[in-house]
Formats: C-alpha cells, sequence, structure tokens
C-alpha cells in the first residue's frame, strides 16, 4: 500500500525520523524509500571520513545541509597515532563548495583543520550557521578570523578541546557589528589574549547568547560587565576566576551572579581563588551540569563546600582530589544524578589522595539513575563493581581506569544495558589484558553490536585476527597496536577482504622496505570502505 | 554484569573473563616489565611494604599513552602546576628529627610531589618512612614525616594535595613511628 503513496506524502513522514540508525534502515527497504530519504536527508553522520568519499556524499544526499565527520581513530587522544597520518577535512569542504552544497552546520572530531579550509568553509555557504570542532588540529586565530568576519548568520561557534596555534587574535573583533545572532560561543580551549572590549560588545549585542566559555585571559571585571550585560545564559564556562575577594569588583561579581537564575551549566575556573567561590552560591541550586576537571586549584574542602549546594545535579566532572569523602557527599547530595566523571590529577606521582572503589561504590548507592561513568581510581574490586552494577541497573557508558602505578590495568569502556550487556556493546578498549587469542575471539563473537574494537598492548595475534573477518564489514574499526599480529596475517586479512582498507601504521625509523611476513607489526588500524585505499595516506602508512 | 559467566572447562572461559587485573594473575602481581620502564630507586626503596592493597609509589610512568587521558587535558593541567609552581619562590623550612643533634633546612620548591621529597628527607636523615596510605598514614615504618601548618597544627605529610601542602607548610619534623601512630588513624 505504502509503494502508492505521493512522494510528498513519504518525504513528509520522514521528517519525522530524525536519528541516523533509522533513516538508514527506512532507506534499506526498497528503492522508492531509498530514493524519497536521500533527497530528503538534511544531517548526515559519517563515523569515519575514508569509509566514503565526498563525491559520494554530495551524490547521495543533496540537500545535506549538516555534515558530522570524525577522523583520527580514538587512540590519537592518547598520542598512539604519528601527527600526520591523516583525517583532513579540506577535500569535503571543496567538494561541498564546488557541488554548491546549502551547508548549514559542520561538526568535526579528530580532525585536521587548516586555516585554508576555514577560510573557503567561510566564503562559501552564505547561509552557515554552526562550527563545532572538538579535539581537532591545524588552524589559528587567522582561521577563526576568516569564521567572525564572513559568516553572516553564525549562530554557534563552538571549540572543544583543540589545539589551536594562537596569533593574537584581534579575530574576536573580526565580528561585524551587524553580527547579532550568536546563541553559542565557546573559546575556552584558545591559549591567547582575546580583545575583551570587543567581546563585552559582542555579547552586549547578541540578545540570544545562552551558552559562553570563556578562555583564561578574560580578566575577573570583564566577566562581571558580561554578566551584567547577559543575565539570560544558560551555560557559563568561567575562565579567570580569580578576583581579590575584597575588591570593588567582587563585590560587583557577586551582585550580579544573583540575578543569574538562569544557569544551568558551570565550567572552567581555569585560574581560581577559591575566596571567590562563594560569589557563586546563589546559583548552585539550579545547577545540573558541573564541570570543574580542569580546576586543580579547588581543594577538596572548598569543592564539598559547593557540591553541597548543588542538589539538581545531574552530570558532574571533577578531579579525583575530591577523594572518596567528597563523593560521599556528592552521594549523598545529588539524588538526580546521572554522569560523574573523575579524571587524575596526578598523572605520575601517588602525592595526591586519589579515589579508591569506596567512592564509587557510595556514588552507586546514592545515585540509582547514574547511567554514564568515566572513572580514573588508584585500585579497584570486582566485588565493588558487582556492587555498582546491582545498585545501578542504567548504565549506557562505563569507563573504568585504575591508575595502578607499577603495572597499567585494563581500561574497558562499555555501555551496559538491563541484563543484556555484552550483547550491546558498541565500543570496546582493551588495554594490558587478556590471555590469548580466545579472548579476543570471544568479544568479536559475544558482542553482536560492536561497532569499535581498539587494543593495545594484549597477546592477541593472528589467529584471533582472522577467525571472522566477515565480522570486520559489520564493524567501522579495529585498532589493534603491540599486540601479536604479524605482517603476514594482515597481508591475509586484507587479500581475502578487499572492502577493508588493513593500514600498517610505522613509526618512521623503523621503515625499511617491505617487513617479513614473520615480523609483528606494531601498530594496525583497518577500517571498512566503499572507497578503497587512501589517496592522502602519509609514507609510514602502508595500506595493504 | 549481574549475570555470571558459566565456568565452562572445555571453553577455559576464565581466560576470557573481563575483569581487572593482570594477565595470567587472579590476586598476585605480576611485573609487565616490557612495557613499564620503573624508576629504579623508587621502586627499590619504598617496595618493600607494598602489598595487594596498597600501591607502591609510582615509578614515572613511561609507557606511551598511558593513562588513557587526552594530551589537551594533560597540558593544561600541567600549565596550571607549573603557574602555581612559580608564584612562591624558595620555600626554606627547618627539618628536624626525633633524636638527632641538629635540624636542617630544605627547600620544598624543588620537590614535585610527596614521593620525591620523602626519598630527599629518607637520603638526608638515613632513614625509613615506607609508604602513605590514606586509612594507616605510615604505619609501620620506623619514622613518620609530619609537618606544621599555617595555623600551628602538627599534620602528617601525604593528606592534602601536593600544592596546598606546599604553601601551607611551616616546618617538618620527622616523628617516630611510634609516636606518630596517633595522627595515623583518622
Amino acid at each position: 500500500m505504502l509503494n502508492y503513496f505521493p512522494e510528498e506524502v513519504l518525504e513528509h513522514v520522514f521528517s519525522f525520523l530524525t536519528s541516523h540508525p533509522d533513516r538508514n534502515a527506512a532507506s534499506l527497504v526498497c528503492k522508492s524509500w531509498y530514493n524519497v530519504e536521500r533527497f530528503s536527508r538534511v544531517k548526515v553522520f559519517i563515523g569515519n571520513c575514508y569509509a566514503i568519499g565526498p563525491e559520494r556524499l554530495i551524490s547521495r544526499f543533496p540537500r545535506v545541509r549538516s555534515l558530522t565527520l570524525k577522523g583520527k581513530p580514538h587512540f590519537a587522544d592518547f598520542n598512539l597515532v604519528p601527527y600526520d597520518w591523516g583525517g583532513y577535512v579540506y577535500p569535503w569542504i571543496e567538494a561541498m563548495a564546488k557541488g554548491s552544497t546549502n551547508l548549514e552546520e559542520l561538526r568535526l572530531k579528530r580532525m585536521v583543520v587548516s586555516d585554508e579550509s576555514l577560510e573557503l568553509l567561510a566564503k562559501s555557504f552564505p547561509n552557515f550557521k554552526s562550527l563545532v570542532l572538538v579535539n581537532c588540529e591545524g588552524f589559528t586565530t587567522d582561521g577563526l578570523a576568516a569564521i567572525a568576519s564572513n559568516c553572516r548568520f553564525l549562530r554557534e561557534l563552538d571549540l572543544q578541546e583543540n589545539e589551536v596555534e594562537d596569533r593574537r587574535g584581534q579575530w574576536l573583533s573580526c565580528f561585524p557589528d551587524s553580527c547579532t545572532s550568536l546563541s553559542s560561543l565557546n573559546f575556552a580551549c584558545l591559549k591567547g589574549e582575546v580583545n575583551v572590549a570587543a567581546l563585552e560588545r559582542l555579547v552586549a549585542r547578541c540578545r540570544n547568547l545562552k551558552s559562553l566559555r570563556l578562555n583564561h585571559a578574560v580578566p575577573p571585571d570583564a566577566l562581571q560587565k558580561i554578566l551584567a550585560q547577559s543575565p539570560q545564559l544558560v551555560d557559563l564556562g568561567a575562565g579567570c576566576f580569580a578576583h581579590d575577594p575584597e575588591s570593588e569588583t567582587y563585590n560587583k561579581l557577586k551582585n550580579v551572579m544573583q540575578k543569574c537564575s538562569s544557569i544551568r551549566s558551570l565550567s572552567g575556573f581555569l585560574d581560581v581563588n577559591v575566596r571567590c567561590l562563594p560569589s557563586i552560591y546563589p546559583i548552585c541550586i539550579n545547577l545540573t551540569s558541573l564541570n570543574l576537571s580542569y580546576a586543580p586549584g579547588i581543594y577538596s574542602k572548598e569543592l564539598v563546600k559547593l557540591i553541597h549546594k548543588c542538589k539538581k545535579l545531574q552530570r558532574l566532572w571533577i578531579l579525583d582530589t575530591i577523594g572518596d569523602k567528597g563523593l560521599g557527599v556528592v552521594a549523598s547530595t545529588c539524588k538526580e544524578l546521572q554522569e560523574l566523571r573523575v579524571f587524575p590529577s596526578d598523572f605520575y606521582g601517588v602525592g595526591n589522595v586519589a579515589v579508591t572503589e569506596e567512592g564509587l561504590v557510595a556514588i552507586s548507592a546514592g545515585c540509582p539513575n547514574l547511567n554514564s561513568l568515566l572513572y580514573f581510581c588508584q585500585q579497584m574490586t570486582n566485588a565493588a563493581l558487582i556492587t555498582v552494577a546491582k545498585n545501578c541497573p542504567n548504565f549506557i557508558r562505563f569507563r573504568l581506569c585504575t591508575l595502578n602505578p607499577t603495572i597499567p590495568d585494563a581500561v574497558t569502556m562499555q555501555p551496559l544495558d538491563e541484563g543484556m550487556y555484552a550483547e550491546q556493546l558498541e565500543m570496546l578498549s582493551i588495554a594490558f589484558a587478556g590471555d590469548s587469542d580466545k579472548g579476543m575471539v570471544y568479544v568479536l563473537n559475544g558482542c553482536k553490536k560492536l561497532k569499535k574494537l581498539e587494543v593495545r598492548d594484549s597477546p592477541f595475534g593472528n589467529m584471533a585476527l582472522l577467525t571472522d573477518t566477515g565480522k570486520y564489514e559489520t564493524m567501522r574499526s579495529l585498532w589493534m597496536s603491540s599486540c601479536g599480529v604479524t605482517f603476514g596475517g594482515c597481508k591475509t586479512l586484507a587479500e581475502k577482504m578487499p572492502r577493508l582498507n588493513v593500514e600498517i601504521i610505522n613509526e618512521r625509523d623503523e621503515m625499511e622496505g617491505r617487513p617479513d611476513d614473520r615480523q609483528k607489526v606494531e601498530k594496525m588500524y583497518l577500517y571498512r570502505t566503499l572507497v578503497g585505499p587512501r589517496k592522502d595516506a602519509p609514507d609510514f602508512v602502508l595500506t595493504l | 554484569m549481574e549475570k555470571g559467566v558459566a565456568y565452562d572447562n572445555d571453553m577455559n572461559l576464565k581466560a576470557t573473563e573481563l575483569r581487572l587485573g593482570l594477565p595470567g594473575t587472579d590476586e598476585s602481581q605480576k611485573e609487565y616489565s616490557s612495557f613499564v620502564k620503573s624508576n629504579k630507586r623508587s621502586s627499590e626503596e619504598m617496595d618493600s611494604s607494598c602489598n595487594e592493597e596498597e600501591c607502591a609509589p609510582a615509578p614515572k610512568a613511561l609507557v606511551v599513552g598511558w593513562p588513557p587521558v587526552r594530551s589537551y587535558r594533560k597540558n593544561v593541567l600541567q600549565q596550571q602546576q607549573k603557574k602555581s609552581d612559580s608564584d612562591v619562590s624558595g620555600m626554606y623550612v627547618k627539618v628536624s628529627m626525633d633524636g638527632a643533634p641538629y635540624l636542617r633546612k630544605i627547600d620544598i620548591k624543588v620537590y614535585k610531589n610527596y614521593p620525591d621529597l620523602l626519598i630527599a628527607l629518607e637520603n638526608m636523615f638515613k632513614c625509613s618512612m615506607g609508604v602513605y596510605s590514606e586509612r594507616e598514614g605510615y604505619n609501620g615504618s620506623e619514622y613518620a614525616p609530619t609537618y606544621e601548618d599555617k595555623d600551628g597544627d602538627w599534620m602528617l605529610v601525604g593528606d592534602v594535595p601536593w600544592d596546598m601542602f606546599v604553601t601551607s607548610c611551616k616546618r617538618l619534623r620527622i616523628m617516630k613511628g611510634s609516636e606518630a601512630k596517633g595522627l595515623g588513624c583518622q
């Protein structure tokens, strides 16, 4: 029956399908649905930028307005991927500019973004509204200046944890006086000075500004003036919060803060004088999200005082300086907590009071709605984990890392679902774990929904790699480094599976002609692709 | 996590159990020397009292990408540490040891963390202070390091974050272990 609906009706129905998996499923039903879906798809998500090419993207989805792209493998976060491995956004922007795509939104993660790309982006898409860059690199504040100058309808500029070369930017002054559309501005990761007067004027004329995250270079009196102009803010990232508590500025700040009753999310405090913290007490009661993981200056005692007032907290990111006792306070205060991340404050020493399984067990007992966890701790026990799982049945994201200093321990990341937890697993990260190939085979067999597997320093070899080669076409990618796979094993896999790119990544000094088949491979990254070996691979990457 | 894994002997599923611990071990610790190069000095002097519950003070971790924290985050935190370090110039404090005929003076700004400081004190006074734990302090060791803080109270070294310790420490006293027992128990 549905085949006889006019396409306009199908299109209207599809407009209610917003998730990518749903849309992908709809497009597989029949040719007519495939066509209606592809012409109506506005948001495209590409989890691996080398799985498909920009030209194919544009020809299949000509009406795309929002593109999300991810580049480097996840382990690039931990310096395991060489600097110029790849992940360049320029070809995508170039292709869309040529294809006259009406691009409005670009969200990138772990990609290399040059100033040239940003300039091309800024000049090619007149309706461009939103740029979100997470964990990217390759650009400078000059690229930001191009965006500010040319994107007349810019609503969102969100820079999260990027490596940006700071050219003493006047980039903020490049927003023309006519720009009043900003609703979200996040430049917390920028290391340099900003033109504070330009910032104040920008904030004053953008009446829709809801989210503002400042870097450390915005001085206290500017913060106070900005907040006075924008009591409607919902999300604030305070960079510098080191006022002189005796000063007039601090007095003004205290008064202004009380009026900021819309703030629900607070972060930053990169530079803090703990004696100024009482100024935020009035808004604590409204907070649902608090990120103090970049504020080692806030000691456990002050942290606890603050948290006591945050009874509605749903998300908390914090350093392990909070200690088990501090986590106990969180457990008894934040009954609505859903997401907790406890980061290490001391990477190599055991100087600080860190957290143990006690803190986590306390949290699980006090916060039954906990569904997302990242926990770096000194020690953990299986018994504690069982207790945690019993107390909190709703985990969708679970990451645990024991910092045991003499011997590194396993890092696992797994979404937990009621009962069937391994079957729902989409991503798994394994380090220094396992006894034999059976471990990896078990994971590959049991985790039906596995999309990404990354393994380092574990004794899995060719047997594990080659047992179920078809599995890799159902996954986005597999990373194996410092394991037991050999060059010969990788070659075999590549020959068997032509639709996989099997990349061997060699550190430069090790590259000496083609290695022997029996030689162990230091780093291997494989992923499914429709476009064959990539043309931008550097010479230390060998695609088999 | 609640559904236990059935241990079928044929499949040897125990080998594939997802658990926290070293490969090939149940409770005991195993050297993974190919991955971790330890700072010899600290592991020899401080390993003696290490048991399963207490971790030995860290050798410098030389494993690439460990702990798994983004470099952005590491850089930001280390920058802030440097900043607060350079704020105060040279912090010389007197150090006394029970039974020693005269005091010494050290610059605590020179040290980056507690293990560094403790190693230096142990060398200077030829004593052993063992490993710190939040619950037991330096229980079991011959000596324990204590300090006088800004309020004039005598505190056990190791309880507060390092940076806080550096700014609040007025003088150090290496106490006999038997006397320090009271301080260790909270």
